[in-house]
């Protein structure tokens, strides 16, 4: 490059010549020479600010250009990632304590009709009520025909009535993919499991909820995606609970009784090993609850649970481990049973009004004399028993999952007075559920400590706190099984299981009010096994019994629930992997001694 | 020198664009079969759930009970009962083997005698 001479010699001399200095004329190049170099300093940064400009544009317009096609575009299912646990986000399982299935889900299809789409309804209707025969054609067809849009016909089809009604070529007829949940064990463990119905409902796919039992209970955890195809483990034995319901079944057939419960649960966790409510009911085809009358006469009422009855005289019990935990009463005192006993008023009297004279605690469960746990009671005062009664949990609700156990809350008398706790005292004026007494005689039958029945599997004990002594559950659990070997339930002996309980046999109380039925009952029976240390607690409840086979018909607990119960324990021990075994001889006159 | 660079250059966006295509259709080849076999897995997974819940269905216990007296003549099933526990002592075991006889015994002092 050909640079501009600052003093050119030409006009310098020109300059001198003329007289003028010639710096002036360098600065006058000089200055040309810069503001030359600032104008291309100014374009060259003008030029690089543009592209700088256009960069950001671009960059901006990028940004701007995704986010609006994120916003714009139909999300779509990462497809490169590997698939998780499962695929098709549907309800978990519900399985028994060894993982058989006992809820699970089918795919199946929903037909709906448009209408509009229609090429000849006539036939559609009278064809769909053939496939369908609870459908009405003339209805069909005034749908068909009318204003209407769109409308479902059948939530749910099987394969068969799928295709028969694809047969029918109409292109109005659709189909929509439907989740189904299926019972495949039918009516069993209905109560507990409750069902499931649709919640909100698309063409594509349809919300399936819990409507009752742990269904509803668990329905997060059912729907959590999260922990889909991680099944739900329940505490019920399939197998056990199928005994159970045939041998309850059976004793409710031959005892004529309009219901039954039963309730078998372990005595160290509280798992709910098998919970039967007769009559029960198909949770495939849930019934519809009725609408009038009463609630307790529908299957879907669980009398284990929901139902809450004065269960007579399986209260002693109660009273006489109270009565030695108190230290009012020990082995060999002995109280007076004998009559008459009037307590305000009201006189106490015994089943057909025996007399049994002086009688031990453990004289008086053998026999179930009223007047004998009455003067307990009054010993023990009505607060005392009442806090007992607390302590064992018997005045609430029981906490299991179940939506219904909210409504067998226990019927407490209004003012807890001396009657009140005699009455208490053999199982009158206080109701509650056979659950509740099942929880109670577990404290009994796991050394005095508070149990909490629950309906999921447990891998480890879990005891409460402590509500008697173990000495006191220790001596309880002797005379339990004193009733059993020489008391009023001696049918329940089931050889090499050792089976102790107590009976209990309560009229049941006018529904109009003012006292009690003469001919109908409540039968109770609650039991523990082995009695030398159990594992296992049974409440059998049944509806109005009556055993028929003597000259008069009978109904105490001793003739109705206990067989029952045996029967239950005898097909119910074995599957539980309970052996039979000879029960150790009382060390009678051998003194231990520690050398 | 100026020519070779641009030559080079050249071959090397070539190159690598070559390179991207081929790798964008072994992508989607991928994402396509993972696509396949997503499917295949789910559709395995609810023919697995179908079986299951027929095998629940089957092996339901009113089913069992049904067909154990159905065919209570050939195989006599019967509820378990508490009687049939036993001990390990009651179980007869098959006598235990008496050691097998030698059969085509060889007398080895004979050998000598009739070897020459």
């Amino acid at each position: 490059m050909i640079r501009k001479p600052l003093r050119p010699l030409a006009r310098i001399l020109e300059a001198r010549a003329r007289g003028e200095s010639p710096d002036a004329i360098e600065r006058e190049n000089i200055r040309l020479r810069h503001e030359e170099m600032r104008d291309r300093l100014r374009q060259r940064a003008e030029a690089r600010l543009l592209v700088l400009g256009v960069a950001f544009v671009f960059a901006f317009a990028l940004v701007g250009g995704r986010t609006a096609h994120l916003a714009a575009s139909e999300p779509e299912e990462p497809r490169v990632r590997a698939p998780g646990a499962s695929i098709l986000a549907q309800r978990a399982d519900i399985t028994d304590r060894h993982g058989r299935v006992l809820a699970t889900n089918m795919g199946t299809h929903s037909l709906y009709a448009q209408p509009p789409l229609m090429v000849d309804p006539d036939t559609a209707a009278r064809e769909l009520a053939r496939i369908f025969p609870d459908l009405d054609a003339e209805k069909l067809r005034a749908d068909f025909t009318g204003a209407r849009k769109f409308l479902w016909i059948k939530r749910k089809i099987s394969p068969e009535q799928k295709q028969a009604v694809h047969d029918i070529g109409e292109p109005g007829l659709l189909f929509g993919p439907r989740e189904m949940r299926l019972y495949p064990n039918g009516s069993l463990a209905a109560h507990v499991l409750g069902g499931a119905g649709f919640g909100r409902e698309g063409v594509h796919a349809a919300e399936v909820i819990g409507v009752a039992g742990v269904e509803k209970t668990f329905d997060a955890r059912l729907r959590d995606p999260a922990r889909a195809g991680a099944p739900l483990a329940l505490s019920l034995d399939l197998t056990v609970q199928a005994a159970a319901e045939r041998v309850l079944d059976g004793g409710m057939r031959l005892l004529n009784a309009k219901g039954a419960a039963a309730v078998l649960m372990d005595v160290k966790t509280g798992e709910i090993v098998s919970l039967v409510s007769l009559p029960d009911f198909d949770p495939n085809d849930r019934p519809a609850p009725p609408p009038r009358g009463e609630a307790a006469d529908s299957p879907l009422f669980n009398r284990a649970v929901q139902g809450v009855y004065e269960l007579g005289s399986t209260f002693k019990t109660f009273t006489a481990v109270q009565a030695l935990e108190l230290g009012l009463a020990d082995d060999d005192t002995l109280i007076d049973t004998s009559g008459p006993m009037r307590v305000s008023g009201f006189a106490i009297r015994e089943f057909r009004n025996k007399d049994y004279g002086e009688q031990t605690v453990d004289g008086i469960l053998v026999h179930s004399s009223n007047r004998g746990t009455a003067r307990l009671a009054l010993q023990i005062g009505p607060e005392r028993q009442r806090a007992f009664l607390d302590r064992l949990g018997l005045l609430e609700p029981v906490p299991v999952e179940m939506p219904e156990a909210a409504q067998g809350a226990p019927l407490l008398p209004e003012r807890w007075t001396d009657l009140s706790a005699v009455t208490i005292s053999y199982g009158h004026g206080l109701s509650v559920t056979p659950l509740h007494l099942a929880a109670g005689y577990a404290a009994i039958a796991n050394g005095g400590f508070r149990v909490t029945p629950t309906l999921l599997r447990q891998d480890a004990p879990r005891l409460g706190e402590r509500v008697m002594t173990a000495a006191s559950a220790d001596k309880a659990r002797t005379m339990l099984r004193r009733v059993v070997t020489e008391g009023t339930a001696s049918l329940g002996e089931v050889r090499g299981y050792r089976v102790g309980g107590k009976t209990g046999t309560a009229d049941k109380p006018r529904k109009a009010g003012g006292g009690y039925y003469e001919d109908k009952v409540i039968a109770v029976f609650a039991s523990i096994f082995p009695a030398d240390d159990p594992r296992y607690v049974l409440v059998v409840a049944l509806d109005e019994p009556v055993e028929t086979s003597g000259a008069e018909p009978r109904r105490s607990a001793g003739w109705t629930a206990v067989p029952v119960a045996a029967e239950m324990i005898r097909r119910v021990a074995p599957i539980l992997g309970l052996r039979p075994e000879i029960e150790p001889a009382p060390q009678t006159g051998v003194t231990l001694t520690a050398n | 020198m100026r020519t070779l660079l641009f030559v080079t250059t050249a071959c090397t966006v070539i190159g690598l664009a070559f390179w991207a295509y081929h790798q964008n259709y072994r992508t989607q080849q991928a994402i396509a079969e993972t696509e396949a076999l997503q499917r295949q897995i789910a559709e395995t997974r609810a023919r697995f759930a179908v079986l299951r819940a027929e095998w629940a269905y089957l092996n339901r216990p009113d089913r069992l009970m049904e067909l154990a007296e159905m065919n209570f003549d050939t195989l006599g099933l019967l509820p378990f009962r508490p009687e049939q526990f036993g001990r390990v002592e009651q179980v007869a075991y098959p006598a235990e083997d008496a050691p097998e006889p030698i059969a085509n015994v060889v007398e080895i002092s004979e050998q000598g005698e009739s070897t020459p």
